[in-house]
């Protein structure tokens, strides 16, 4: 939090001596920064535990590990689908 | 302050070193003619060379060992048949092996000139191929479900689904609408595009710092040797880029088979 409030701080600090312009396109840039990060951390501990689960599946039942990896695949899409629209949410506000 | 040196040693203050082009330098293309680029010249072509590909197999000899294109084309069929139709459809759903085999293929095709040099823009990186297909999917499968179980019983099996207590279908209706309806074709495009655009974004960055660290005006010595290890991640990227181009394929149409089955044969 204290990070943050510093990031803020930081951008206001900037930002007074910028056109408006500029200071807007750097406020996107940190916020495209800052929203693709928050973006990444829940999928990021979502598809560690797919695959660590899938694996710990297969290791006991090797006889089903098709199965067990066709599905794994489809979790890790859904929640990597998180991730990724944190990622155009990134690029539109970096570049658009 | 440490960046504030990084960018003094590279130069940037003189205006030399590393700078990120503008995007739409990276991804729009010059029209070769009004209203055909590059993107489009990529996916005509690999829709015509897969469709090459299985003319050609089809038209050899079937009584002899497969070889060549032909053996190709088996391998292709029987990964869709038994690695994407039999894990999620079952036997009743071969009919689908068409269908699918087109999608993956063409998929696969348009994704991996992301990774060919000299090409290196995969035709899924912009999002009308991925909305479209995303579009086409979404119609199949709705279609499918009303054709098996009507129009009334397919809806009611979406919104309503049975074996949730009465009450709960003021919370279960309204989500169940919107994730089938809306986030299936959404989630479906932008997967496929984000995906491939992030990894031609990775392509792009590495290979710009690779040559502004090995054409570093500045403190030469030091610089040139730094360069070759974003050569080498850019190295890795590209072979972790084929496994990306066949993954996302191989989803995109895993996908569409999980829908298409699950609105043939609702839950029960």
């Amino acid at each position: 939090m204290e990070a943050l409030t510093r990031i803020a701080h930081a951008s206001i600090r900037v930002a007074a001596e910028l056109t408006p312009a500029e200071a807007k396109a750097n406020a996107a840039a940190q916020m495209a920064g800052l929203a693709y990060g928050l973006a990444a951390i829940g999928p990021g501990i979502g598809i560690g535990m797919i695959f660590g689960k899938a694996i710990e599946a297969m290791a006991r039942q090797p006889e089903s590990a098709g199965m067990v990896r066709t599905t794994m695949f489809l979790g890790v899409a859904f929640t990597e689908a998180l991730a990724l629209i944190g990622f155009v949410a990134f690029i539109l506000l970096k570049f658009a | 302050m440490f960046s504030n040196q990084i960018a003094v040693i590279l130069g940037e203050s003189a205006g030399r070193g590393f700078s990120f082009p503008p995007i739409n330098t990276i991804l729009r293309w010059k029209d070769v003619v009004p209203g055909i680029n590059k993107v489009v010249i990529i996916a005509i072509l690999s829709a015509v060379i897969g469709t090459t590909l299985f003319l050609v197999a089809s038209l050899k000899d079937a009584r002899k060992a497969p070889k060549g294109s032909r053996n190709l084309a088996e391998i292709i069929v029987e990964f869709i048949e038994k690695n994407i139709i039999m894990e999620t459809m079952g036997k009743s759903g071969m009919g689908w092996t068409p269908f699918l085999l087109t999608m993956f293929v063409f998929i696969y095709l348009c994704n991996l000139p992301g990774i060919i040099p000299f090409i290196q823009m995969p035709a899924t990186a912009r999002m009308g191929i991925p909305a479209f297909m995303a579009l086409l999917v979404w119609v199949v499968f709705n279609a499918t479900g009303i054709k098996h179980q009507g129009l009334f019983g397919y809806f009611k099996n979406v919104l309503f689904p049975p074996g949730v207590p009465k009450a709960l279908y003021i919370l279960v209706t309204p989500i169940e609408l919107i994730s089938t309806l809306v986030v299936r074709p959404f989630s479906l495009a932008v997967r496929l595009f984000a995906n491939m655009l992030a990894g031609h974004l990775l392509l792009v960055i590495f290979a710009l710092l690779t040559q502004s660290l090995i054409q570093a005006e500045t403190q030469k010595f030091f610089l040139v040797p730094i360069g070759i290890l974003p050569f080498a991640l850019l190295i890795f990227l590209t072979g972790f880029e084929i496994l990306v181009a066949f993954l996302q394929a191989y989803i995109f149409t895993v996908l569409t088979a999980v829908y298409i089955g699950g609105a043939t044969h609702p839950e029960h």
